[in-house]
């Protein structure tokens, strides 16, 4: 389970990395962008998993049963905003690019070389 | 304390939400009131720091040695850094109210935000709070950077800075990741305690290398700078002075803050290595900077280039992996900060008055008599030969510093070379601006001579205009004689030193956070200056002057022509590789990145 899970984010890291490098739409790298930040969500979550455990809610269950670990779903959430602030950021910027340059493909925006 | 990041990040939140209904007046004034209250703040905090002050947010004291709670753990280093930080940003609000002819009011709050984050990055003592401030930062530097967006120079730039920026953030966390799946702590302190002891395994050093990567792409080392020369060339020139003055060099004061106060346990074994790896990659850095430096006619672009080769001089000295290495950059970090911040001030001054920074375009323009363009030459003058250590002033005695210190270190005296040609040639290339625009030195070049497409130019005023406006004269002559005259101060220098030997003491680190007896730590002594330092900086100055003055009297002599035809081919192959284009931008980045893992992966 673990392997895979640890698996799973080194393949959407690569993956996520791959497609920004060879993209030719803004939109699209933008969301390779956020593929790379989804496998640290898997990764962040797969570090604090127990097997057999239950969530960190300690209201209803007895006390000294095993639960996953609660720190690495409040960095989890963390990192989901950040994710939010910069997806955003990134999107309304390549939404002005096309404005702008009447094109998403980033070879093709030319004021900055050399 | 946690008001030195509460104020700034109240005041955004106030002026964001009131914007639409004060006034100008009154957003510049809160904008700048704030600013000066953190300046405040830290100074106060810094000056209280025997040797580490700890603040458990919310009263979460640790239980022995286990943090239970989120600590900010501030140090001299880390202060001072908080302090430079505040201090620019005050600086560059002041210098904005003029600046911009009209400008949304959430320019200020974007800045209020960004020197909250630049503050917390500093001060704070844990690794994952450490990054979401890095990301705040970031975030902030995109909006800001891309400000003006509707000229395509400053979209493009904030595209390629953002992407390649997010992808270094995302390796720092899945470092941080790594590390905390290993350790089951986020406080650098107890993540120190529970590593040292044994040798680096496999994991420990592949999150070393993700939380190095996103930094070194902050820091913009080569060959994961190319994001800097364009967000620099088109950042408004405020915004410019705090990314060149502080942002880059906060990347790498967290670089030497993971490895002293984290990793230097487990990677004790392996110190040589990644000194040499360091070092190389500061030297490549330092020299790629100044050549494109050199080569470039945009004067914004120009000192972006020049930042690039001064960060690779800083991680010379932060590589060097000893207290002497860091205190010397430390030093030449405070010096640098100030002199770039005035010259990228009066670069705003230009494309204030002539809707220009291209050089060539403004040969002779500069010559007027009035206020503004005198302080601007004298701040092209003064910050290119404080650059180029003159002795005394500017950075010559962090340089003297790091040149002693990479002469000690052992096997490692070439490098001496490299500090003073980059710095050097960097110099010159200001040297050279001042005397073409100020002076009208130099033969005419059209505006399509060059090989490659300069930068088109963008107004980020609306420009032009007739004169200057004092308070955009006052601000860049204040941070030049600041920035010359700041080494002279010895109880900056005591400090520094104080600093750097408390923040290489990594057990006393974890002492100190968990509340335990720490030993005394010793000092760094700084060893005085030697007559090799005057030589040194001379032979630097002189440099800096024939590379200006050979850029503007071409000489007919059959050697300079030879040198010319194969030099030409050469830096237009290098000015090729800037491309532009974010897609090669990444595949450096994983390259550049691949390449230092498998350098650290045989240490």
């Amino acid at each position: 389970m673990s392997v895979l899970a640890y698996g799973t984010a080194a393949w959407l890291m690569l993956v996520g990395l791959y497609g920004i490098v060879t993209s030719r739409n803004l939109i699209h790298m933008v969301i390779c962008v956020s593929v790379v930040q989804s496998s640290t969500y898997v990764l962040i979550l797969s570090v604090g998993y127990r097997v057999n455990a239950s969530a960190p809610i300690f209201a209803d269950i007895p006390p000294g049963s095993r639960a996953v670990d609660p720190i690495v779903q409040a960095l989890t959430l963390t990192d989901v905003v950040v994710e939010a602030t910069v997806v955003a950021l990134l999107l309304a910027l390549a939404v002005q690019a096309h404005k702008r340059f009447g094109t998403l493909d980033p070879s093709e925006l030319t004021p900055l070389r050399g | 304390m946690p008001l030195t990041v509460a104020v700034p990040l109240l005041g955004a939140a106030v002026l964001a939400a009131f914007c639409k209904v004060l006034p100008r007046a009154a957003i510049d004034a809160i904008g700048v009131l704030c600013a000066i209250a953190v300046v405040t703040l830290c100074a106060l905090v810094t000056a209280d720091t025997g040797h580490m002050i700890v603040y458990w947010f919310g009263g979460f004291h640790p239980h022995g040695s286990v943090a239970v709670g989120i600590s900010f753990s501030v140090d001299r280093l880390g202060g001072g850094m908080a302090v430079l930080s505040a201090v620019l940003v005050t600086a560059a609000m002041v210098y904005s109210v003029h600046y911009f002819d009209e400008i949304g009011s959430l320019y200020s709050a974007l800045m209020l935000v960004f020197l909250g984050a630049m503050v917390g990055f500093c001060l704070t003592g844990d690794l994952f709070d450490l990054f979401v401030f890095f990301e705040l930062m970031s975030v902030a530097a995109y909006a800001l950077t891309a400000y003006k967006i509707e000229e395509a120079g400053p979209l493009q730039g904030a595209i390629n800075f953002g992407i390649t920026n997010s992808v270094g953030s995302f390796f720092m966390l899945t470092g941080i990741a790594l590390l905390y799946g290993r350790t089951g702590a986020l406080n650098m302190a107890q993540i120190a305690a529970t590593l040292s002891g044994h040798p680096a395994d496999g994991l420990v050093k592949v999150a070393l290398l993700l939380i190095m990567g996103g930094l070194l792409i902050k820091a913009a080392i080569v060959p994961l700078h190319f994001w800097l020369a364009d967000a620099h060339a088109v950042a408004p020139a405020p915004v410019c002075v705090l990314f060149s003055g502080v942002m880059v060099e906060l990347a790498l004061y967290g670089l030497a803050r993971v490895y002293w106060d984290v990793m230097s346990g487990p990677l004790a074994s392996h110190a040589g290595g990644l000194r040499a790896t360091l070092i190389a990659l500061g030297v490549l850095t330092a020299v790629i900077g100044a050549v494109m430096c050199v080569a470039q006619r945009h004067i914004k672009r120009m000192l972006a280039f020049s930042t690039i080769s001064h960060t690779g001089t800083f991680l010379i000295g932060i590589g060097l992996l000893n207290p002497h290495g860091l205190a010397a950059a430390a030093q030449y970090v405070v010096a640098h900060a100030f002199l770039k911040a005035a010259l990228f001030m009066a670069a705003g001054i230009l494309l204030h008055r002539f809707v220009s920074v291209d050089e060539h375009e403004l040969r002779g323009r500069g010559r007027g008599a009035d206020a503004g363009l005198r302080v601007a030459a004298l701040v092209f003058v003064g910050g290119g030969l404080g650059l180029a250590a003159l002795p005394v002033v500017g950075t010559f005695f962090g340089k003297s510093a790091l040149e002693s210190a990479v002469g000690d270190a052992h096997g490692y005296a070439w490098v001496i070379a490299v500090l003073i040609l980059t710095a050097a040639l960097t110099a010159g290339a200001i040297l050279r601006v001042a005397g073409r625009v100020f002076a009208g030195w130099g033969p005419e070049v059209s505006r399509h001579h060059s090989e490659l497409s300069a930068v088109s130019d963008m107004p980020e005023t609306l420009g032009p205009h007739d004169r200057t406006p004092a308070v955009m004269s006052a601000t860049p002559a204040i941070l030049l004689v600041v920035g010359l005259g700041i080494g002279l101060v010895p109880s900056l220098r005591d400090a520094i030193a104080q600093g750097a030997a408390t923040m290489t003491d990594r057990a006393s680190y974890v002492a100190r956070v968990f509340d335990l007896h720490a030993a005394h730590t010793v000092p760094v002594p700084h060893a005085p200056l030697s007559a090799e330092a005057f030589v040194f900086a001379a032979l630097t100055v002189v440099v800096a002057v024939l590379t200006a003055w050979l850029a503007l009297r071409p000489p007919s002599w059959r050697v300079a022509r030879t040198g010319e035809r194969v030099l030409t081919p050469m830096i237009v192959a290098v000015r090729r590789l800037h491309s532009g284009c974010v897609n090669d931008y990444i595949a450096w980045v994983v390259a550049g990145i691949a390449v230092i893992g498998g350098a650290l992966a045989l240490i």
